[in-house]
């Protein structure tokens, strides 16, 4: 079992930071993993977008065509990948910035206001892990321990603050469960 | 087993060059490698090393120079234009036989090109890195953990041998993260008897210098090197097979293009189609006798490249040209869809079977 996975947005949404969790999960998980990010200019204003790939085999490519999950930050974002996810795969629209539902009818959809939720909860920045907390809310293989496991990994001790704000963040996602509870 | 950590392809090499015990970077930050340089910067001061971000690459290849002169394992790095200034320096440490390790996070090219990943340099680093007669060993890392294991080797090569490795990675496996086992700490040093230390008054000169005025003596010099290039020829080509053991068809790949070339073998095998691939680790020297194997069994090969075509050549010489090579390329920073060479794979597998 392979999930490949892209997230994409506006340079500074945390597209890559999001990635790194996911990534960083997996190996705690002692899955296969991979974490690409779109580098250049695009990471400073523009589109940026970044791959991550978990899986129990050996990652043969990083870059992700065809994602399993998309996690679409932004209009653009989701204009430009819609049409590339999996038949049967998932997207995850941040709706404050996206006015529009999907047109694919062969995919599964699911809305979180990830930007307004985050302003609202004076989580700023964090947008990117109130999306995640949706997406990870229904996988199987994911956990309280091990995101707060994930979390130690990341968050650095001079920070717990941010510990305890991306926790928050994601715990907050998690309501807009997408994926029913058996899936992986 | 050490613990994995998540890391940056440039920054496991970074870290497996300190590891290795190399203390003297020297490099001018260039997309897609700049991260190497960073890590340098940041590591070095603090375990005795000497970082210098230096006025130009051609200052940074030729502070290796001196470095490695003065018998210390040194770098530089820098992504293909950046390499192409280094070229004289290049020249110059293998006319002075010196140990140095390059390396070339690829980008697409000519000119200032691209800042997406790229193979475009594979003739310039296995044909002609600069003006004479020489060769650098050539390590083309494919993940994370062969940026740092190939770096490792690379040193042990360049000090084995007395001359320039290079590492051709692209911008994927220098800017992707995996898990990887960092290389153990080594503080190893080779002995370098041919230093320029200092004399203490107690031993004659060591001279380091390309320049040599006598053509029978520059023409020895050359035949010397050659011959160390033969036992390097014979004793060194590293490749990896996949699922080789009873392929038709036979992928040529190396880095990021071979990490893809194998998802598509594992779609065509799942259709069966009998494919597998040679992915060449060391790309100079070629490893030749596996491609000579794999000419007497498949009945086709495939080369896949991040350029217009340059590895194809040797996998013709390397087989002398006994099969049909066919080839998938893209360059500027397109890399091909594993649909795509699938695609390819199937039209060569329809091909064979008429």
């Amino acid at each position: 079992m392979t999930e490949r996975i892209l997230i994409a947005g506006f340079g500074g949404q945390g597209v890559l930071f999001a990635g790194k969790f996911l990534t960083v999960m997996g190996m705690l998980q002692g899955k296969q993993v991979s974490w690409l990010p779109s580098y250049g200019p695009e990471m400073r204003g523009g589109t940026a977008n970044c791959s991550v790939v978990i899986g129990d085999e050996p990652v043969s490519s990083p870059i992700v065509y065809e994602p399993d999950i998309l996690l679409a930050m932004n209009l653009p974002s989701l204009d430009k990948y819609e049409n590339a996810v999996a038949e049967n795969g998932w997207i995850f629209v941040n709706s404050s910035l996206v006015d529009r539902q999907i047109r694919r009818t062969n995919v599964r959809d699911v809305y979180v206001p990830a930007t307004r939720l985050a302003t609202e909860n004076e989580m700023e920045g964090l947008a990117n892990m109130i999306l995640a907390g949706a997406m990870l809310a229904g996988w199987a293989a994911c956990d309280e321990p091990l995101i707060q496991e994930t979390l130690k990994h990341l968050v650095s001790d001079k920070h717990p603050e941010l510990f305890d704000r991306n926790l928050q963040a994601l715990r907050l996602g998690s309501r807009f469960r997408g994926f029913p509870p058996q899936a992986g | 087993m050490a613990e994995k950590v998540l890391m940056k392809g440039n920054e496991a090499l970074a870290e497996a060059a300190i590891r290795a015990g190399c203390r003297h970077y020297f490099g001018y930050p260039i997309t897609p490698q700049t991260e190497i340089t960073a890590y340098m910067a940041r590591r070095l001061p603090k375990c005795g090393g000497t970082f210098l971000q230096a006025e130009s690459e051609i200052g940074a290849i030729n502070m290796v120079y001196g470095a490695a002169a003065a018998g210390r394992r040194a770098m530089t790095s820098s992504s293909s234009p950046g390499i192409s200034l280094k070229s004289e320096g290049l020249s110059y440490l293998a006319g002075a036989d010196l140990p140095a390790l390059v390396v070339n996070v690829q980008r697409g090219g000519p000119g200032l090109g691209g800042i997406q990943p790229s193979q475009s340099d594979y003739f310039q680093a296995t044909r002609a890195p600069g003006h004479g007669d020489f060769h650098m060993i050539v390590l083309a890392p494919a993940s994370v953990q062969e940026m740092a294991e190939l770096t490792t080797k690379g040193f042990h090569l360049a000090d084995k041998y007395r001359m320039t490795c290079m590492i051709l990675a692209d911008g994927t496996v220098g800017q992707m993260m995996e898990p990887v086992e960092l290389p153990v700490h080594t503080d190893e040093e080779p002995d370098r008897p041919w230093a320029v230390t200092g004399t203490r008054m107690n031993r004659p000169h060591h001279i380091i210098n390309s320049l040599y005025l006598s053509p029978e003596k520059l023409e020895e010099m050359n035949f010397a090197r050659y011959a160390r290039y033969d036992t390097i020829r014979e004793k060194e080509p590293l490749w990896e097979e996949f699922h080789m053991e009873d392929a038709e068809i036979c992928l040529v790949a190396f880095g990021i293009a071979a990490r893809v070339a194998k998802a598509a073998i594992q779609q065509a095998r799942s259709e069966g189609i009998r494919a597998g691939l040679i992915r060449p680790i060391t790309l100079w020297p070629f490893p030749e006798k596996a491609l000579m194997r794999a000419a007497e069994q498949c009945l086709a090969f495939l080369s896949v490249e991040l350029n217009m075509g340059q590895m194809i050549d040797d996998i013709r010489l390397a087989t002398d040209c006994r099969r049909t090579v066919s080839l998938l390329r893209h360059a500027g920073g397109v890399i091909p869809t594993p649909a795509e060479v699938l695609e390819r794979i199937r039209q060569i597998a329809g091909g064979a079977q008429t």
